[in-house]
């Protein structure tokens, strides 16, 4: 059996590898598959703190996906028309420099995952899963009635916003930025696993009892944990407007939150590359899948099926043989 | 005599028409082992529950150091100094030992909010944990999953825990519950030099440890204190004899 650490490098390695084989073989959908993978093992390692470490089963988390991608998508539509996104009391242009763009959706995201998480995390269990799913959904049917930003037909970015130094059009370099947020998403999350904060969450999820009995307080550990879940996921929106050009609100759907969980069970809740995994394989099973039935999903359903049934530890769990080392 | 350390004043909570506590008032005083024992039901549970905060009274207020902290919550109560073991286990299965232990550290050091550091690699903390272990003889299993430790090794991580918090005052709750003959004797020991450090609110079900080292007794009876005294006291007296014997122990 392979340990942990190995195939953590094996799984970054190959999600590197892939794109770099594409650019060679002049295969440019090899990169965009890579780079969709590359954002939603994004989004789903921010599901994965809250999921995983904290216990939170949040079917709302969508809805900060949606908003980082609103966020960049709204900023970008008032840059490329020329007007103001607000005018009173101050004005607010749009923009379409990525870091400020991203800036702007972890933000907004935070502040949503805040708003959403002080009233969800006094519930637990079941109603936790259905506030955080009500919440999602009343964040998708706002963005479905908003006229300004194309209600149900949402909005296009007509060119893919830019970085400093690297020519975004190009899908090499825009993968070289999903890959290196998505590294930086993961030590952030490693980091957090191993801290004091990260100690204490876990403990949470096993046994609340006993981390109140240490003076510790489990709904401000579970609120900072799951702001810091959401603007990560938040971020994963804002890049995944840029991927596709356009933002609606599908991204907001409570299905989507529904995936981001099978992403996490399937790579292994709780593992650090868990989301990666799970993520490479769900963008490998729709594009080859995809492509001989619609109705791919039947065999995404039967991998998830086997993995719950035959995987402690999801597909990392299982080829680990719950070795951590 | 010295300022009691945990005081009960008039303490009463009732579970529908069960009344398990009634106007419960005892004391806890600097180095002394103050045990409370009764029969199963006796609401021995329920008044750890009242002074740890993890339940409400109806009426009546818990004094820590002479301060009222009726008001306070379990995770109040802990930070003012007051450290808790279970009866059943309340530890983080999937943790070790060592990381069981670094969270009562963590939570003593009030550095819970530190995200970029590892609990693991922090000195101050490490120490506070691996010395907590050393003392119940539990360092050997620093790295070992607390769901493979044995019933008794749990309870000696529990004491462990309660250790890191450096408390004012400890509130065990059947801390030798499966723990053998050798272990008892081994914990009883440990406990009669932990009263130094801090005083100990003992509930107990093994009657040798308790009347060996207990300095004070108060025996419970549906929710009611029926007898307060030193061991001997304690013996002696008949109304213990009925609640526990029957009447025609009397």
């Amino acid at each position: 059996m392979i340990r942990e650490r190995h195939l953590n490098a094996l799984v970054l390695g190959a999600l590197l590898a892939l794109p770099l084989w594409g650019f060679w073989a002049e295969a440019p959908f090899m990169i965009t598959l890579a780079t969709r993978a590359a954002i939603l093992a994004l989004a789903a390692v921010g599901l994965n703190l809250a999921l995983g470490l904290g216990g939170l089963v949040s079917l709302g988390h969508a809805a900060f996906f949606g908003v980082g991608g609103y966020a960049a998508g709204i900023l970008a539509l008032h840059a490329q028309s020329f007007t103001p996104m607000m005018t009173w009391p101050i004005t607010i242009q749009g923009t379409t420099s990525m870091p400020l763009i991203w800036l702007v959706a972890v933000v907004a995201s935070a502040l949503a995952a805040l708003g959403i998480g002080a009233l969800s995390l006094r519930t637990s269990g079941v109603y936790f899963i259905m506030i955080t799913l009500a919440f999602g959904q009343m964040l998708y049917y706002f963005a479905v009635a908003l006229p300004a930003y194309g209600g149900e037909d949402g909005v296009s970015i007509y060119v893919r916003n830019a970085f400093p130094g690297l020519n975004t059009l190009r899908p090499l370099p825009f993968f070289a930025i999903c890959y290196v947020l998505l590294g930086l998403a993961l030590l952030l999350s490693w980091r957090i696993s191993v801290s004091p904060f990260g100690l204490a969450l876990s403990a949470a999820r096993q046994s609340e009892a006993r981390v109140r009995t240490v003076g510790i307080e489990p709904y401000r550990l579970r609120l900072v944990a799951f702001v810091i879940s959401g603007a990560i996921t938040g971020l994963a929106g804002a890049l995944f407007a840029d991927l596709n050009r356009f933002v609606s609100p599908a991204m907001l759907s409570w299905h989507l939150s529904g995936e981001f969980i099978v992403l996490v069970v399937l790579g292994g809740v709780g593992r650090l590359l868990g989301p990666v995994v799970g993520a490479g394989l769900f963008v490998f099973l729709e594009h080859w899948l995809g492509g001989v039935s619609d109705h791919w999903m039947i065999f995404l359903g039967a991998a998830l099926l086997l993995v719950v049934l035959f995987a402690r530890g999801g597909l990392i769990g299982g080829l680990t043989a719950g070795s951590r080392s | 005599m010295t300022a009691p350390v945990v005081e009960l004043r008039g303490l009463s909570r009732r579970f529908g028409a069960v009344e398990a506590a009634r106007a419960v008032t005892l004391d806890l005083r600097p180095g002394e082992i103050h045990a409370l024992i009764g029969p199963n039901g006796a609401g021995k549970s329920t008044l750890i529950g009242l002074t740890a905060g993890s339940l409400r009274p109806d009426a009546g207020s818990v004094l820590l150091g002479g301060e009222d902290v009726t008001r306070l919550d379990a995770v109040g109560r802990a930070r003012k100094g007051l450290g808790r073991t279970f009866q059943v286990s309340s530890l983080a299965m999937e943790l070790t030992v060592l990381e069981n232990a670094l969270l009562g550290a963590v939570g003593r050091s009030g550095q819970v909010m530190r995200l970029f550091r590892s609990a693991l690699c922090d000195r101050d903390l490490a120490l506070l944990a691996r010395a907590a272990l050393e003392r119940v003889g539990l360092v050997e299993e620093a790295d070992r999953r607390t769901a493979d430790l044995s019933h008794g090794q749990r309870r000696l991580l529990e004491v462990a825990v309660a250790l890191t918090l450096e408390p004012r005052a400890f509130l065990m709750d059947e801390p030798m519950a499966g723990l053998g003959a050798e272990g008892s004797r081994r914990l009883t020991g440990f406990l009669d030099r932990l009263r130094e450090e801090a005083p100990i609110l003992l509930v107990e079900h093994d009657m040798d440890a308790v009347f060996a080292i207990a300095d004070r007794i108060s025996v419970l009876c549906y929710g009611e204190i029926i007898a307060t005294g030193t061991a001997e006291d304690i013996r002696r007296d008949p109304r213990v004899r009925i609640a526990y014997l029957g009447d025609d122990a009397a």
